[in-house]
């Protein structure tokens, strides 16, 4: 099979270098992947065109690149699929800077992981033989730790592309790996210093849920999943006073209470009723919805069916509590 | 001056083992790899780990007899023995360092069974162990202070009068050639697969320490033994977990025959990996496969059980070959996957070189003998990695390092790496020159081998290095030069491939990885012995070794 495909160059080397496209057709396999079309422009066209990949079985976490505008491995994804009007669009990742072609400088990745302390650290004596857990407790993990680093929900996180301090999913995710192990922290299995330390800024409150790195993981790993989970985790062991938490408690409340939200109220329980300078930063968002029509009422009233809503409440609630 | 005491070449299982042992032991300690540790060849290690607990009322004589008798009697047995009495306490590490194994119902380590054991005694997590345990070793790595040159490819090896300095070595990122001195130096550079093409290796996986090793004067052992794994996924390659026949799976001829019934009645589809591959081997050249290949069916295992263990094997069907196996059988082949030969060293590590060592997959210790037992590796490298990193922690701590002239031996090999920037450009491609190699060693080295065709490689392999001599290097600029790293990497290759098909041609007999038909039979009179060889002034130069041999009495194996 005969495929096209479109690679964005970048030679650092080269004065004033600017990156630049470039189209190959290349002749692979039938059910040839993006990687194998790419080996093939090295091999056979230029040797100078620079990539990582290694394993070619979605394992080394080597070859993540955006095929069409996406992150995902180019070993997983078969050529046949990835042909948009004929051609194949394929470019370094996002958020970490080029180094040559589709080679990109995972420093900031690599620097977010070792934020998270990522390394076991039970609290308590080590047991003689092996630690005894469940094994759903086990698989559960497992489906994080099958995370391989590839940096793909890393490129296409949003919130990244504007605040580079977010720690991001891969960390996060990464962090939920030992809050969610039974070993780790102290004898309860929960592990608060952690959960202290992500709750703070560019932590796990930081995430705007688009959903990119859950698409983007070719592992599925679900980074944002977990971001959420370490939320619950978080208010759980007590650490509600934060934006983040009181936003989530107010928005519910308002919902469970009234069946709607309560958008005015919002705001201020979130980041704090005595919190005056976080306020008079609001002020101007608020002058803006006043002055388009956009104000909430001020008399916040119930929907006229919002026990039904409350019913919704109660029904997903209570299995939380029975655990 | 970059020197360190102990200075890790690979970042793999063995190589971060390696590491932390030494670090632990109060040693300066610096790890090197070509790529980022996690993007090692360990990962792609699916099945699992072997130990026998002892509170399983297993015993560490049954997996070393197990371990024997699947290396076809080849295998050190004091070496086997120190590495089965050492594997449940390696195995209870790694729980501790945090590998997520999968467990039974009282929530203690689970097991499945493997190949050529006779009770199950393969810890795992789900198919992908080699990644889980790989990821944890490098969070110990992070905690351990080990420095880490990541992304730096180790060009040569530095050698003054039988002793180590050091490496010179790349930056790749930045192109920059350093010397680094170092005491004590640990090749943990994984295997030589890629010397054959198909095979189940990762691109990284060159030999490039067993070249070096061999080419500063190291002995390698064993080349010939070069294990083919029963299931291979038709096309790429691919590697397909024997934990796929460990949970039942079965090996079926075009006609849905489970032929290992007659290779192998009593273990079936889990006899040794040798055993399998030949049988598998067998039909397909009689007509009973399709397409060169038999095919290995899992329906029968039930969707719960596939997405539990063996999800990701399951994936790669689908993403490669467009087969579900929840839903069909899907086809295999035997294919290039281990290197049961490499550096020779005794049971610390230490090969015959003054301060240089080895370990993992790129060693021969020998404890898998004519063929390895799958989920031994991963233990190998556990095992013997810290043991290598503790010897040699202990062995820099009483020694200097090495005077060299440092100065010239940079602008030596600067000299020599701009060589290959400045050829010219009309030679062979380094794709086609590799390409040759492996498919040569493929045709002849396989399954089954004789003399004439591995006569034909060797003269083969000749030609090829001529052609090597002019590859030329698109690349003349610095930063990130990966075609200048395979130009290299292919020489590394082909200093392999030649010690390989020498040892093959000169062991005439079967036995374990090695099926000669020209010499179908077990020889142990005259073959129950090591092949040594040894780059000598006008060549290769092939000497033997003595097996070890402590409890267990060699006899016909029979599965």
């Amino acid at each position: 099979m005969d495929v096209t495909i479109r690679v964005k160059r970048f030679d650092p080397e080269v004065a004033d270098p600017q990156s630049y496209w470039q189209g190959f057709t290349v002749s692979i396999e039938d059910n040839g992947t993006v990687l194998d079309a790419l080996i093939k422009i090295r091999e056979d066209y230029d040797g100078a065109f620079s990539l990582r990949c290694s394993c070619r079985s979605s394992i080394c976490g080597s070859c993540a690149v955006r095929i069409n505008g996406h992150a995902g491995l180019a070993c997983k994804t078969q050529a046949a699929t990835a042909i948009k009007d004929g051609v194949i669009t394929v470019e370094p990742m996002g958020n970490m800077p080029v180094i040559k072609d589709l080679v990109v400088n995972f420093d900031s990745f690599w620097d977010k992981i070792m934020e998270v302390q990522p390394y076991l650290k039970p609290e308590g004596p080590e047991p003689q033989a092996e630690y005894i857990a469940s094994n759903e407790s086990m698989l559960h993990l497992s489906d994080v730790t099958s995370c391989i680093m590839c940096g793909s929900c890393f490129s296409d996180c949003t919130v990244l592309e504007v605040d580079p301090s977010f720690l991001g999913p891969a960390a996060l995710a990464k962090a939920y790996r030992f809050t969610a192990d039974p070993r780790d922290g102290n004898e309860k299995g929960v592990s608060k210093d952690r959960l202290e330390e992500l709750t703070k800024p560019s932590g796990m409150w930081d995430c705007t849920r688009c959903m990119e790195c859950v698409q983007a993981c070719p592992k599925g790993v679900a980074p944002m999943d977990r971001i959420m989970a370490l939320r619950d985790q978080a208010m759980e062991a007590g650490f509600t006073n934060t934006n983040g938490a009181r936003h989530t408690e107010a928005f519910s409340d308002s919902v469970g209470h009234s069946g709607w939200l309560d958008e005015l109220r919002l705001v201020p329980k979130s980041v704090g009723m005595t919190n005056v300078s976080a306020l008079i930063g609001y002020a101007p968002i608020a002058i803006q919805a006043l002055t388009h029509g956009k104000m909430p009422p001020i008399i916040h009233k119930k929907l006229p069916d919002a026990k039904n809503v409350k019913k919704i409440f109660d029904k997903v609630e209570k299995p939380m509590e029975r655990d | 001056m970059l020197e360190h005491d102990v200075l890790v070449i690979g970042a793999g299982l063995a190589g971060m083992r390696a590491a932390i042992a030494a670090r632990a032991s109060g040693a300066t300690t610096a790890i090197i790899s070509k790529v980022h540790p996690v993007r090692s060849h360990s990962n792609a290690a699916q099945g699992g780990i072997n130990a026998a607990l002892t509170d399983r009322g297993d015993e560490w004589e049954d997996h070393a007899y197990d371990t024997v008798k699947g290396s076809d009697f080849l295998g050190d047995q004091d070496a086997i023995e120190v590495m089965c009495k050492a594997a449940g306490q390696a195995l209870i590490d790694m729980e501790h360092f945090g590998v997520t194994f999968n467990r039974d119902d009282e929530g203690r380590l689970g097991t499945r069974a493997f190949g050529g054991q006779r009770r199950a005694r393969t810890f795992f997590v789900g198919d992908f162990t080699g990644q889980a345990l790989l990821h944890v070793m490098f969070e110990q790595l992070i905690k351990s202070g080990v420095r880490r040159y990541e992304e730096w490819f180790v060009s040569s090896l530095i050698i003054e009068e039988g002793k180590v300095c050091g490496v010179m070595a790349l930056e790749i990122r930045t192109g920059q050639l350093y010397a680094i001195r170092a005491k004590t130096v640990i090749f943990c550079t994984g295997g030589f697969g890629r010397v054959f093409e198909p095979s189940t290796n990762a691109l990284i996986c060159t030999g490039d320490g067993t070249a070096l090793a061999y080419n500063a004067g190291a002995e390698l052992m064993d080349m010939e033994m070069v294990q083919y794994h029963p299931t291979t996924l038709a096309g790429s390659g691919v590697l397909i977990s024997e934990a796929a026949r460990g949970e039942g799976a079965y090996l079926l001829d075009k006609d849905g025959n489970r032929f290992m019934e007659k290779y192998a009645p009593n273990m079936m589809e889990l006899a040794s990996r040798d055993v399998v591959s030949r049988a598998e081997q067998t039909e397909i050249n009689a007509g009973n496969g399709v397409d060169g290949c038999v095919f290995l069916d899992c329906r029968h295992l039930g969707e719960a059980l596939i997405m539990e263990k063996l999800s990701q094997i399951r994936e790669i069907g689908i993403d490669l070959v467009g087969h579900d196996m929840i839903k069909e059988p899907i086809p295999i082949r035997p294919g290039m996957h281990y290197a049961m030969g490499g550096i020779r060293t005794n049971i610390d590590g230490q090969t015959n070189l003054e301060g240089v060592y080895a370990a993992g997959e790129c060693a021969c210790v020998s404890v898998h003998g004519g063929n390895r037992l799958g989920a031994n590796s991963l233990l190998d490298t556990i095992v013997f990695g810290e043991r290598s990193g503790n010897h040699a922690a202990e062995a820099s701590r009483d020694s200097e390092y090495v005077e060299f002239d440092v100065d010239e031996a940079v602008s030596k090999e600067e000299k020599r790496l701009q060589g290959f920037l400045d050829r010219p450009q009309n030679g062979d491609r380094i794709a086609s020159v590799r390409l040759a190699m492996g498919e040569s060693m493929n045709r002849n080295l396989a399954v089954y081998r004789n003399e004439k065709g591995m006569k034909a490689t060797l003269s083969e392999l000749k030609d090829i290095e001529k052609r090597y001599e002019t590859v030329p290097v698109d690349n003349k600029g610095k930063l990130f030069n990966t075609d200048l790293i395979f130009a290299l990497e292919l020489g590394f290759m082909l200093d392999c491939a030649t010690p390989i098909v020498m040892s093959a041609l000169d062991r005439q007999d079967s036995r374990g990885a090695q099926a000669r038909t020209d010499y179908p039979d077990r020889d142990d009179e005259n073959w129950m012995k090591h092949l040594v060889i040894k780059r000598g002034a006008s060549g290769p130069e092939l000497s033997y070794a003595p097996v070890s041999i402590t409890q267990w009495t060699p006899e016909e194996r029979k599965y």
